[in-house]
């Protein structure tokens, strides 16, 4: 592979971060991923653009972009991408190392997913109600008036569990994650 | 024909109609479908946000859990995001080598084990469209859904292909629409069928989320679909769910019914609509099923808007449908 000799710490950190993300030094810039993307036009950068700033070490910039944050995982990138590279592992890659050095400018989404996932490391099971309640409390509390007639609309309909399932395995799972997150720590 | 069946967090109650759609139609069909014993979430979108070994040490489990069944060798998943996790887990820890190593541990602390490759996932879909079959469906519509006009909403991750196995396109998937044809109804042109519905973006960046439902709502509407089939309990909540939020949002006037395709097999095999879930949508679908003489339409359907003087345009003729 050529390219390896413009590498950064940077890139080196992102690219082991994510399955398969050595290929991110592969990029030709031709911005099918940009083009692809639904969310694209509300990102700061363009996937294509984003690795343009990986490799050139621009680590501030691409930790603080909102790109990784507004990328919904539909993989149209990836399977378009010519030169095959991971692009959504990478974007999930990216949100991990932002996370880990606590980068990222806006809260908002990261908070969502620690939220959801607070409720699955205590019950083993993800919990709508409260994931929603507790993350529009923190970000937006005025928007819950805004959907009023939806939140009533689903409890009405019987959509709407208001505790969360607890699975019986929930010791041994806490003790697997715990695992995994030393295990993470140490990678 | 048996399956281990990964139902998702949501079709517990968020998405109950799925769910009981697919319990009243499995056993017509001949599918049983054994629940993983102990299920958890298979974290979403979420958890590989935050930490790899932990997200897919969480889907593994799941897979460990089902192996114990050494009779069966295949999972079903009706969401396609767990669907996406459970493959991608199977995938990973068979190609990333310190990932499967870290994962195996993390599954040790609890006595368990995943040899990847040991299951394959399918989506549900994959299942109805290959294994049950197409003749099979239409042997079993005897109340066929003649005259109701279906936009066909893959959604985006079971078409993509690295994790796919149906052998569908990856733009422009064509198996729901046969499952659909073979249930008697008409299946309109829906350029956005495999375009995202955003998933969390609703609660991430409104504008963001809103516009991606807006444009899906707009293709099928644009097309006169009657209702629109989901295949997966996210993207049902978004369209659904979500639909009065976005017609606020930009002013528009949209009043499609998201059903999910299994709701659809279920009122063609002549179930009742209650049996299927029918009602549970927040976005009435009673008008559009009166079109196809169900029992449920409370009040007459609008009649549909007539169509432009079709001579007026010298246009090709349909292609007939073998």
């Amino acid at each position: 592979m050529t390219g390896t000799s413009l590498g950064n710490p940077f890139q080196a950190e992102v690219m082991a971060a994510a399955p398969g993300g050595e290929k991110l030094v592969a990029c030709v810039q031709c911005g099918t991923c940009g083009g692809s993307c639904p969310s694209g036009p509300d990102m700061d950068h363009t996937p294509r653009q984003l690795f343009a700033l990986i490799n050139a070490g621009e680590r501030d910039i691409v930790l603080r972009s909102n790109t990784p944050w507004y990328c919904v995982a539909c993989y149209y990138c990836t399977v378009r991408c010519p030169m095959e590279i991971p692009i959504t592992e990478l974007m999930y890659a990216l949100k991990r190392v932002s996370v880990l050095h606590k980068a990222y400018d806006d809260s908002k989404a990261p908070d969502f997913s620690k939220v959801f996932i607070r409720w699955v490391e205590g019950f083993g099971r993800s919990f709508e109600v409260g994931l929603m309640g507790v993350h529009m409390i923190r970000h937006n509390p005025l928007g819950a008036f805004k959907i009023v007639d939806m939140a009533v609309g689903m409890i009405t309909k019987g959509r709407m569990a208001f505790t969360p399932t607890r699975i019986h395995g929930m010791s041994g799972l806490k003790r697997i994650l715990a695992k995994a997150k030393e295990l993470e720590a140490q990678a | 024909m048996k399956y281990s069946y990964y139902p998702g967090c949501s079709n517990e109650k968020f998405t109950g109609a799925y769910e009981t759609s697919i319990q009243a139609i499995a056993g017509p069909l001949g599918l049983e479908l054994v629940e993983i014993e102990d299920w958890n979430c298979c974290g979403a979108t979420e958890y590989m946000a935050l930490n790899l070994t932990a997200a897919y040490s969480l889907i593994a489990r799941n897979l460990a859990l089902a192996s114990k069944n050494k009779d069966l060798h295949q999972v079903v998943a009706p969401c396609s995001l767990c669907y996406v996790n459970l493959r991608k887990c199977d995938k990973y820890m068979g190609t990333e080598a310190a990932l499967a190593g870290r994962v195996t541990q993390a599954l040790a602390e609890d006595g368990l084990s995943y040899k990847p490759g040991t299951l394959k996932v399918r989506h549900l879909l994959d299942v109805i469209h290959d294994d049950i079959g197409l003749e099979t469906l239409k042997a079993k519509a005897l109340q066929p859904l003649h005259g109701l006009r279906v936009a066909p909403y893959y959604g985006c991750l079971i078409v993509r292909p690295e994790f796919h196995n149906g052998g569908d396109d990856t733009e422009f998937p064509t198996s729901m629409d046969e499952v659909i044809r073979a249930l008697g109804a008409e299946v309109v042109d829906f350029p956005m069928k495999a375009q995202c519905c955003g998933g969390h973006m609703t609660q991430i960046s409104q504008s963001v989320g809103y516009e991606l439902i807006r444009r899906i709502l707009k293709s099928a509407a644009d097309n006169q679909a009657d209702v629109i089939a989901a295949l997966c309990p996210m993207c049902q909540v978004n369209l659904d769910a979500f639909q009065g939020a976005v017609n606020r949002y930009f002013g528009t006037e949209t009043h499609i019914p998201v059903l999910y395709f299994t709701q659809l097999i279920g009122l063609a095999m002549g179930l009742p609509p209650r049996h299927v879930g029918i009602g549970e949508e927040l976005v009435d679908a009673r008008p559009a099923l009166s079109r196809i003489g169900s029992e449920m339409a409370a009040e007459a359907a609008e009649p549909r808007k007539p169509r432009k003087d079709d001579k007026a345009l010298p246009m090709p003729a349909p292609l007939k449908r073998a």
